[in-house]
Order: structure tokens, then sequence, then C-alpha cells
């Protein structure tokens, strides 16, 4: 199947125009494939950390979300053991106007912003509720043993 | 106990449960007169219609009476709001069907409310239209020039027509969405309204769009239900609300022929209320039951954690697996135990007696959950096998009129026979479930004598099934007399529990897992 225009000018403007702290390159076999790292958020327990990401354009993109997950363990309350990430527009406010720079971009503020009150890791978020620096410390130790640049 | 504590609560709503019925009388016949032992002080609150007090008042509904009522309710609303239709529904569709908070709503403040509704500014002006425009680059697809259809809703987000189109196509086909489909725009909350979709859709996806519009419409309802049954197409209109339903058991019959509980959709379980029966169903699905037994009946070796049941002999086990000696009465290794052969004193009395008493409690409630289940799942499976004779009737019957040279209207005893044992079987199920949970007084004596009865006129009529063809003929009136009984104990047993029921006379050990 042809690649949708929408889909090229997308992946042309990533690469021509890339967003500070975030790549995404698609594989050269499959151009709806794409290799995604973020740099943790200054100011956050993941600053300094180089998260890996899979991305995949699914057949009806964009009227349905891409499918979005981490590569790399990270402790965060909103991600998972798998990687899946629990983030509104990746799910119901997900917008055919929306692209893959804005979803990376919100991705990378959830890290910024953790939200324990809608939590995806059950575990992490108790602990993030009832010790936020133990949560952080341990977020942080996270980032230095796995998310290595 | 707190299962007391959830029936007194609920026994406030006593006065509702009344005014509900009330409202749905019809004011005709004699009725009997209700016990008075509640006290209410107006006089047409004592009175009933001549209902059972296990039945409940319900209507079904067809499709066309169901769109019908949207759009009375439309035209009225739309009337007061001084809104067009379009708009008026999906105001109502916003506020769930919510008539009198969306008119309270919108006089108190009639811009928020649009607005939150998706129809933010004035929606009098221009109808959605299609527009070219030069110079437009869709967001969603990237495409452009000067002849792309392009729509855009007041909220001004434009995209072409043929994404609007495929975005519609994945939400309304896809998704099952209709009443509240947003603007594609990113984060944008403006809904789709009714004359835009009919401007953007295919003749072939309005149908389906209108279909789902209906079912938003009967699953806003509290009062409205689905018929559970594969491909029925009507709801049902019942006034239970779902707080009454520890009381009540509000089974209801669709046109379709279906029973089915308008508290919780599940087959017709009359007298076992909703709560009662969503736990039962669950412990029996729960294999909680076996881990039950295996510690009531066996123990690990203390070696390699092998499950041994002890069936016999003495005290002095030796595991078939890791080949450990060991005491069944402390587990301690055999071999401490010295010359006290056979016969283990190591423990003091009092832990001895304690573990003893912990081994046949649990044992216990193994045996009365076991005395209930199998009579429930006997009765369930004597039902499909009564259902297979039901299946087979059909052909006695037609074999009995070659035999006997009676008539279809003669044999067909035999149908209304298998029918009710059917219907007695499924409520004698429940009443297994019921009793299991049913904390003991006076009543649940009577109540299981109801139940006996029931069971045995229930079996004696099973019973004659059995006979060969060339029998039935002559066993006719007996079976007639039967049928008849069955169904009488049947409503007997029903009409006491259910009046019971409402009025709060059982109380349920509800913490039995």
């Amino acid at each position: 199947m042809a690649l949708p225009k929408r889909i090229i000018k997308e992946t042309e403007r990533l690469m021509n125009e890339p967003v500070p702290g975030i790549s995404a390159v698609p594989h050269e076999d499959n151009l709806r494939y794409f290799d995604v790292t973020i740099d943790g958020p200054s100011q956050s327990p993941y600053e300094g950390g180089l998260f890996k990401l899979e991305l995949f354009l699914p057949d009806d993109y964009p009227m349905t979300p891409p499918k979005i997950r981490f590569l790399t363990k990270i402790y965060h309350p909103n991600i998972d053991r798998l990687g899946r990430i629990c983030l509104d527009v990746l799910k119901s406010n997900w917008s055919p106007a929306l692209q893959i720079r804005t979803i990376l971009l919100s991705i990378q503020a959830l890290l910024g912003a953790p939200n324990p009150d809608d939590p995806l890791a059950n575990d992490v978020a108790q602990k993030w509720k009832e010790d936020q620096n133990a949560a952080i410390e341990t977020a942080r130790q996270w980032t230095q043993e796995h998310a290595k640049p | 106990m707190d299962s007391d504590d959830d029936f007194n609560s609920s026994q406030l709503s006593d006065d509702e449960i009344m005014d509900d019925s009330d409202v749905a009388l019809d004011d005709d016949s004699d009725f009997e007169m209700d016990q008075d032992d509640m006290g209410f002080d107006s006089q047409d609150k004592d009175i009933k219609p001549a209902k059972h007090a296990y039945e409940v008042d319900f209507k079904v509904f067809s499709p066309q009476q169901i769109q019908s009522h949207q759009d009375k309710q439309i035209e009225e609303v739309s009337n007061i709001l001084g809104q067009p239709p379009e708009a008026t529904a999906i105001l109502l569709r916003h506020l769930r069907w919510n008539k009198e908070r969306l008119i309270d709503q919108y006089m108190d403040k009639t811009e928020e409310t649009l607005e939150s509704a998706g129809l933010g500014e004035s929606s009098e002006s221009n109808p959605p239209k299609l527009e070219k425009i030069a110079g437009f680059v869709c967001d969603i697809c990237c495409e452009d020039g000067p002849e792309l259809d392009t729509f855009a809703m007041r909220c001004g987000h434009r995209f072409c027509l043929d994404c609007y189109r495929q975005y519609l196509f994945t939400k309304i086909k896809d998704e099952g969405e209709a009443a509240r489909i947003r603007c594609p725009g990113e984060g944008c909350t403006r809904i789709v309204d009714s004359k835009s979709l009919d401007l953007l859709v295919s003749e072939s996806l309005k149908d389906r769009y209108h279909e789902l519009l209906t079912r938003t419409y009967v699953d806003d309802k509290e009062n409205l239900r689905w018929c559970p049954a594969p491909n029925c197409v009507f709801a049902v209109e019942c006034g239970v609300k779902d707080k009454e339903l520890m009381k009540v058991v509000p089974t209801v019959h669709c046109d379709c022929g279906h029973y089915f509980c308008f508290g919780c959709s599940l087959n017709d379980h009359q007298p076992a209320p909703c709560s009662l029966v969503k736990k039962w169903l669950k412990k029996c699905e729960d294999d909680s039951e076996t881990a039950n037994w295996i510690s009531a009946n066996t123990k690990e070796c203390s070696k390699c954690n092998s499950t041994i049941e002890k069936n016999g002999g003495c005290n002095h086990m030796t595991c078939r697996k890791c080949r450990h000696e060991f005491c069944w009465m402390c587990m301690g290794v055999w071999s401490e135990h010295g010359t006290s052969w056979y016969n283990c004193n190591r423990y003091e009395e009092k832990s001895g007696s304690e573990a003893r008493d912990a081994q046949a409690k649990s044992r216990q409630s193994l045996e009365r959950y076991l005395h209930y289940y199998n009579r429930y799942a006997n009765h369930e499976q004597s039902a499909k096998l009564d259902k297979d004779i039901y299946l087979k009737t059909e052909k006695k019957m037609t074999q009995l009129q070659n035999t006997s040279g009676m008539s279809w209207i003669e044999v067909q005893f035999l149908d209304s026979a298998s029918q009710a044992l059917q219907q007695c079987r499924q409520t004698l199920k429940w009443t297994y479930a019921f009793a299991y949970y049913l904390a003991r007084n006076n009543l649940t004596e009577i109540f299981e004598d109801n139940q006996k009865d029931l069971e045995m006129a229930v079996e004696n009529l099973s019973e004659m099934f059995e006979k060969p063809i060339d029998q039935l003929q002559g066993l006719k009136v007996d079976m007639l007399d039967r049928t008849a009984y069955c169904t009488k104990r049947r409503i007997i047993l029903l009409e006491d529990t259910a009046q019971n029921l409402r009025d709060g006379m059982f109380s349920f050990e509800l913490r039995k897992s």
C-alpha cells in the first residue's frame, strides 16, 4: 500500500525540523515503524536519561492514534512494566489533527509531570502518593541504571 | 452485622417504592387490599393492582415507539427553549435525556450550557455547507488544491470532505459513537450536530447513525433497558430503581418471549435478588471452593510441599514423592517422636484443639455450600434435560395425534406441562442460591416448606415425561392436574418470598464469600 501523503509530509518535517530533545527515525523497510528517543526533561527525575520508544502508525492512521511503547525501563506512575503509556491523547482524546511530533511532545511533558491520580502502574502510583520523595529517588536511580545515553 | 445495616438503610425507600408502583397503576377493577401493616397515611397508597407481589409493572417498546418518544420530547423541549430541534436533540443527549435538568441549566446559564454541549455561539445563522477555499491545506491528509471540498463547523476547524467523511465513518462504524462525536480538531469539544452529519455521511451510514442515536436514548434513560435476547429489538420500561433491588426482583417479559431481570439483564432469577445472584455466580465460578476443599482435607508435606490427602491409616506419613517421614498430627519429623509411636501428644491441648476447630469449621462451611450448590446445579442440569424432552415433545405430540386420534388442541397439554416444568426448575434453582445466603429465622422454615412443596410437585410432573407414548393419553388428566399444581406452588413460593423480601423480613449473611 502506498504511503499516504500525510505520513510522508510528517516524516519529512520530523527529519528537516526535528523537535529539540526528541528524535523519530522511520525504519527503512517499514516506513510506518519509527525508532524514537526522548531526552528526560530537565528538573525532573528523568533528567540526563535517554529513553527509547517504538512507534507504529496503523493502517487507519491518522483516524486512529499511533501505537507507542517505551522500550527503556522507566519508573513512572503512568507507564507500566511493559512500557505502555496512559495518556488521554493516545486514547479517547485523540484527534486526527494531532501529529507524531505533538504526541511525542505530550509524552515528554508527561515525564515532567507524572499524574499518580490516573495510574497505569498501580504500585508505582501508590508509592508516588505515599512518599513522593522516595518515589522520585527511585525514578532517578532507574534513570541512572537503565536510561544511560 | 453489615448485612443488617444495608437492609435497614434500604428500608427508607419504602415510600418511593409505593409511589413508583402507583404511577404505573391502571385505575381499573377491584383491588386486593395489600397488608396494612406498613401504615401508610393516604388511602390510595394502600391499594395495589390485582397482581402478584413478585410481579412488577413494565412496558415493552418497539424501535418505532422509542423513536417517537424521542421526537416528542425533543419537540416539547425545543418549544420551551426556543432552540431548533437539532440543537435541542444535542442538548438532551448531552444531559442524558434529563429534561428538567436541561431546562434548569439552560434557563440559568444559557451560554455555558450551549458551550458544554458543543453548541457554542449562536447556532441560528447559516446552515452547514461545503466550501472550496483557495490555498487550503488539510491538516489531516495534507492534501491541497483549489478544487478541494472542505467543511468546518462553527468552531472553524476546517478539513477536507474526504477526511471528515472518513473520520465520521471510523467513529460511527468502528467505535459505535453517535451522540457525542466531537469535531476532529485538536482539543475541540464541539459536537458534530445532526444537520452537519446529514450533509457529510453517506446514506448507508445514516441508518447506522440513527440506530446508534436511538440506542443512546435507551442507554441513558434509567427506566429503559434493552432486552438482552439475541437479535431482539425491543426495549423495556420499568420503574424499579437500583437502590430497590434488594427488596424487589423485577422480572420482566419481553414481547420476544424472553424473561429477564430488569435490574441486571440476566435471565429471570426470582426469587433471589440481583446482588445475591451476582455473588452466587461469582462464588460458583471461582475455584475458591476447590481451594476450600483442599484446605479442609489435605496437608502439605513439610519438605517438598506436595499436597497430601490422608485416606486412612496411622499418623506416620511417608511422602510418596520425597520419602520424607513426618507426623500427620504435628507435622513434625517422625524420627523426633522417639517412643511415642503412632500417637502424637507433643502439642499442648489448647493449640491442638484450636487447629482442629479451624479445620472443622472450614469443612462445615464447605459442606453447607456444597449442599446448596449441588441442588442448584442439579436443577440447572435437569432444566437442560427437560428442555431436551421439550424438544422431543413436539414429536411426541404428533405421534400422539396419530396413535390415539387426539386433535392438535387436545395434545397441547404436553407443551404446557414442559413449559411449566422449565419455569419451575428455573425458580427452584435460584431458591437454593437464595437459601444459601439467607439467615435463619421462622420465615426461612416457611420458605423451605414452600421450596420442598414445589420441588416435589416438579419431580412428580417430570416423572410423567418418562412414560411411554401409549400411556400418555390415559395420563392426560393427571398431567394437567400436576401441571396446574406446579404452577400454583411456584406462584405461592414467589408470592410469599417477594412479600417478605419487600417487607424486609429476611436478612442475609452476605459476608459469606
